[in-house]
This record gives structure tokens, sequence and C-alpha cells, in this order.
């Protein structure tokens, strides 16, 4: 049987471009957050330097990642005034549009993985070995507690994410050499050890950045869950699927259509995929005042609107 | 009010089983972490820090790994450590027999880090201690050997200060003298000149970390003759000054044995 693959229905009934504006704006951005590094070594023209790591962007905007200065405070060690001016800037960006945007919108691996996903859904592979989505955070805590008894960034030692960043950035694109064995490794672990093991279940930077977002401003809204066909196709499209249910399929239950957890990537996979246009783009405060909530006490005779 | 089970939901005990499977995970997770940790930070003798780094435990643990020094450095001296590079994975590094330190006056990798990994206080790149100079080949270094090679004398920065050429007799000619690079760690930064300009197939002098170049005194250990600079006087006080036999304070010295038109003592009988 040839495997459903999520967004064609939409594409047939809205339109190449609705059905994958989301999808495409995010690899424009993925590519301009990459080439703002790029421009410097190969054409000499310095917009960012430094890498994901820690950044100075037009020679006056220091950008630091959190995450790295916690480690190295949590390993005794005081850092420079502007690193954590940095680091502060991050985390409140970040604190307000969704932690793990930096996940789906920024990080150089989720091409890699979002690659693997994408040969998965054509090869209609099994699922694979899947681990606890909880396991993410176990390692954060791990690696925090490395950092404090070894005296040193732990994370820094094996983190993919800025390993293949410098590999980029230093080896000028094609140079990266051994950065390029780390990301077959995990194209492969994510293709065919386990679906979306690694950004959706292990990474401890993405467990970082969704610890970040929990209260964020922007969300996706099932702001039209009334009209859910279940097609499932916003489950399948989705890196994070847990996080859609209690939005989607909630209302029985007294929830509202806001996306809260703050796992979700705010990549907008869902709102290009479906056919039924359930989903979009919302400010958190628009939980309780969504027309879903009327129309959907008239719909099935529930009374969430009360709740 | 009892909701119907599904089989969706986890029982207390699945949970708690769950849980401790993935604590035991992350526990090993973390212990492997340590261990590779343990083995990724050695930095092998011949990777210099740049200047201003701070010592090497307290760099590991500053240092962002962003390149920031590494793409402000104007001779592409410093470079980021690639995995199996040797130094630990990310971190700026050179080498000196590569490309050695130019010592800007302005420090530009200094000024480029965010994190102070690479410390501010330096202001004067005379001051730097990347490392320390050592002329390891005593067998094979040019002016060792008697010739006049000089370069790595006459490419120091600091020419007649870190490192200076010192007279000696030449043994082998008999009737040479011998002009040895010789190095004063208190002036060297370790920039890493003398390496690159040896002529030599390998380097006969090296820079090297201080710890590797210097060694270090056990801690016990005290100088005589800087204690008794420190204290002004005696270190021990009221010591008894015996007689010299044979002489007294006063008397005449006695004349020098008269010698022989050999050179030899007069009264000297074999």
């Amino acid at each position: 049987m040839k495997p459903r693959i999520p967004g064609q229905a939409a594409q047939a009934r809205h339109g190449w471009w609705k059905a994958s504006q989301w999808l495409a704006l995010r690899r424009a951005a993925q590519v301009v957050f990459l080439g703002l590094f790029l421009t410097g070594p190969l054409i000499g023209v310095w917009i960012t330097k430094g890498t994901l790591a820690s950044s100075l962007t037009l020679s006056i905007l220091p950008l630091t990642d959190p995450l790295f200065a916690l480690q190295s405070l949590l390993a005794h060690h005081s850092l420079e005034g502007k690193v954590l001016l940095g680091a502060g800037l991050v985390l409140a960006v970040y604190a307000l549009i969704g932690g793990r945007m930096f996940c789906s919108w920024v990080c150089p691996v989720n091409l890699v993985t979002d690659g693997a996903a994408w040969m998965r859904a054509r090869l209609n592979l099994p699922e694979g070995v899947t681990f606890s989505r909880s396991s993410r955070m176990w390692i954060l805590g791990a690696v925090l507690a490395v950092s404090a008894l070894t005296g040193t960034v732990a994370w820094e030692f094996v983190n993919p994410v800025t390993i293949l960043h410098r590999g980029l950035v230093f080896g000028a694109l094609y140079g990266a050499g051994l950065a390029w064995v780390l990301v077959a490794a995990l194209f492969l672990f994510d293709l065919a050890v386990s679906s979306r093991g690694w950004c959706g279940h292990l990474c401890p930077v993405g467990a970082f950045y969704g610890l970040i977002g929990r209260k964020s401003l922007l969300r996706v809204s099932a702001i039209g869950r009334q009209t859910c066909d279940d097609c499932l196709d916003c489950y399948k499209a989705c890196p994070e699927p847990q996080v859609i249910s209690p939005a989607l399929k909630g209302a029985t239950r007294g929830l509202g259509p806001l996306i809260l957890s703050g796992d979700c990537t705010n990549c907008g996979r869902c709102i290009d995929v479906c056919p039924e246009r359930v989903f979009e783009f919302s400010p958190r405060w628009m939980d309780r005042k969504s027309k879903d909530v009327s129309s959907q006490t008239t719909r099935d005779g529930t009374t969430q609107a009360a709740a | 009010m009892v909701e119907p089970s599904s089989p969706l939901e986890t029982s207390r005990r699945d949970f708690l089983a769950a849980t401790a499977r993935t604590a035991c995970a992350a526990g090993f997770f973390g212990t492997a972490l340590g261990l590779w940790i343990g083995q990724a930070r050695a930095l092998p003798a011949t990777a210099l820090r740049p200047p201003g780094a701070l010592a090497e435990d307290d760099f590991l643990g500053t240092c962002a790994r962003c390149g920031l020094c590494v793409q402000d450095c104007p001779y592409k001296t410093l470079k980021l450590a690639e995995p199996g590079s040797g130094p630990t994975l990310g971190t700026p590094y050179f080498e000196a027999r590569k490309i050695p330190c130019e010592m800007c006056s302005d420090i530009p990798c200094v000024a480029a880090c965010p994190t102070g990994a690479l410390d501010k206080s330096l202001k004067d790149i005379s001051k730097s201690k990347m490392g320390v100079a050592v002329l390891v080949g005593h067998e094979t270094c040019l002016n060792f050997l008697g010739l006049r090679c000089d370069i790595c004398h006459r490419d120091c920065p600091l020419m007649g200060t870190a490192i200076t050429l010192e007279r000696s007799h030449n043994l082998r000619t008999g009737k040479h003298a011998m002009f040895i690079p010789t190095v004063h760690t208190e002036a060297c930064t370790g920039c890493g000149k003398c390496e690159k300009s040896c002529p030599l197939e390998e380097a006969a002098i090296k820079v090297l970390p201080p710890k590797l170049a210097l060694g270090v005194l056990g801690s016990h250990y005290r100088l005589g003759w800087e204690e008794k600079k420190k204290k002004g006087s005696a270190l021990i006080e009221g010591t008894i000054d015996l007689p010299d036999r044979g002489y007294s304070p006063g008397e005449p010295v006695p004349p020098a044995p008269e010698r022989n038109s050999q050179g030899g003592f007069k009264e000297f009988r074999p």
C-alpha cells in the first residue's frame, strides 16, 4: 500500500503554497540564519561572527546560548557581562516566541532530522526503537549534573548542534570534515533506529529550550477544531505529535484550542498539512476568546465554554 | 466516581518502572559523558592556547567554543579543534611550527572573547604566557654545533630579552666560540616565532606549556640567598665565628709560595 504522505491532501485542495508555506518559510529562515554566519567566511562580508554557541552580529548584538552559560555557571566559572547579556537576550526572545522555535527555525540539525523523517514517511518505515519523550529531560539533568561535577561545560564535549554549526562556519560549508560523519550518523539514527529519535526524544538542547518556552506568547491554535475529520495528517507531520491531542481533541474535556505544551516547536507544519485548515498561529491570550468555544458549545452541546 | 480505565492510561507501577528505567539510562549516559570528558580534555604539548587564556581547567569551563577569537585573528594563527585533532573539541589553539602568534599589540583575539576565557586584564601582549620556548635539541641546534645560525634569536620579537646568545667555548675545535641561544623564561611569551623559524627538519627549539617546559620546585623548597635578601640579614642569628687556623686578625697574610720557571711550586718535591 502506498503510504499516505501528510500534506498531499492539503495540496490537492488548497494548492502548493497553502500546503507548504510554513515549511518554505522555515527552510528559508534556516538558510538565512546559517547564511548570516557564512557570508563572512565565504565572501568576506561579516554580518554575524562566531557560532550558535556565542555570536556578535553587526559588531553590536551579542547573543549566547543560555544552556552554555548555565553549564558554565554550574561548573563554578564566572562569565563576563557580555556573554550573560547575550544569554539573557536569547532567553527573553525564546520565552516570548516559544523556546523550541530555535529547534525548528534555527538549529542546523533540524534539516538533518527533518530529512530523515521525510524519507521515513516515503519509505513507510516502522517506528523503530521508541524512547520516552522525557528522556531528553533526564539527559539534560545528567548534562547539568556532569557539568557541576567535572567543572566544565559537559554538553559541549559532544553537542551535535554546535559541532555541526562550527563545522559549517569554520569549514566554510564544505570543509566540515568529521562533522559530516556526525550528520550522517544522526540521519541514519533517525531514519533506521528511531523515528524522530534525536530532536524529538533525546536532545537536551531541545529539552532546555522547551523549558524556556513553556509560557511563550506565540502558539499554534487548533482554532477550527470542530471541522477536524480525523485524517491524522497533522499527527504524522508533527515532530512532537503528543502536543496536538489536548488542543485538537480537548473540547470535551474543557480544554482550549491552544497547543500549550513547551514541546511544540512552532514549526507550523500542522497548519500546512491540514486539509480542513484547522490550525493557525495565535497569541496565547486568544485561548478562551476563540470563536471555537462558542461554536463548539452549539455544535456538540458540551459546556466547556464555562471552563 | 470511578472513571472507566482506558488502555492508554498507565498504572502507577508502570509509571514508576518506566521512570526508573529512564533514570538508570540517564545515569549511564551521565557516567559515560563524564568518562569521555576525562579523556577528551587532554591538551597535546604542541597545542598552545591563545594569549590571555585562563589556566586549562578554568579555560575549558569558560570557553564557549564560539570561534570569535579565531575569526578575529588576522594571521589565521588560531583554529578551532575539530573532532580528533587533539585539543578539546571546539576550543581555540595554535601550533607554533605551523603559524605562530604574531603578537598583535591590540590583541584582537582577547578583545573578541565574550566569556572571559581569554582574560581581558592582559593589556600588553609582551606580558602574555602562551607557553615557554625551550631549546630541546642540544645535539641538533646549529649553534650548538658551532655554527652561527642564530635565526631563532633574530626572529624573536623580544630579541636580546627573551632569547640571548650566550658565548661559550667550543670544546670540539678547541679554539672557537659557540653562541648558544638562551631563553629567558620570565620574558618569553611563547609566541612560537623561534619554533617556526628554526631551519631544521624538526625544530630544535620548541614552545611548550609552561608546566612542561619549566619544571616546578617542591613547595617546601626555599632558596637561602633569596630568603636572606628578603630578611635583610643572616637567616640564623648568633652563629659563632671560629678563628681561622694559622692566622689571626691583624697579622700580615703570609706570602704566596714561590714558583719555578715551569710554573710549578719551588718547594714541591714529587
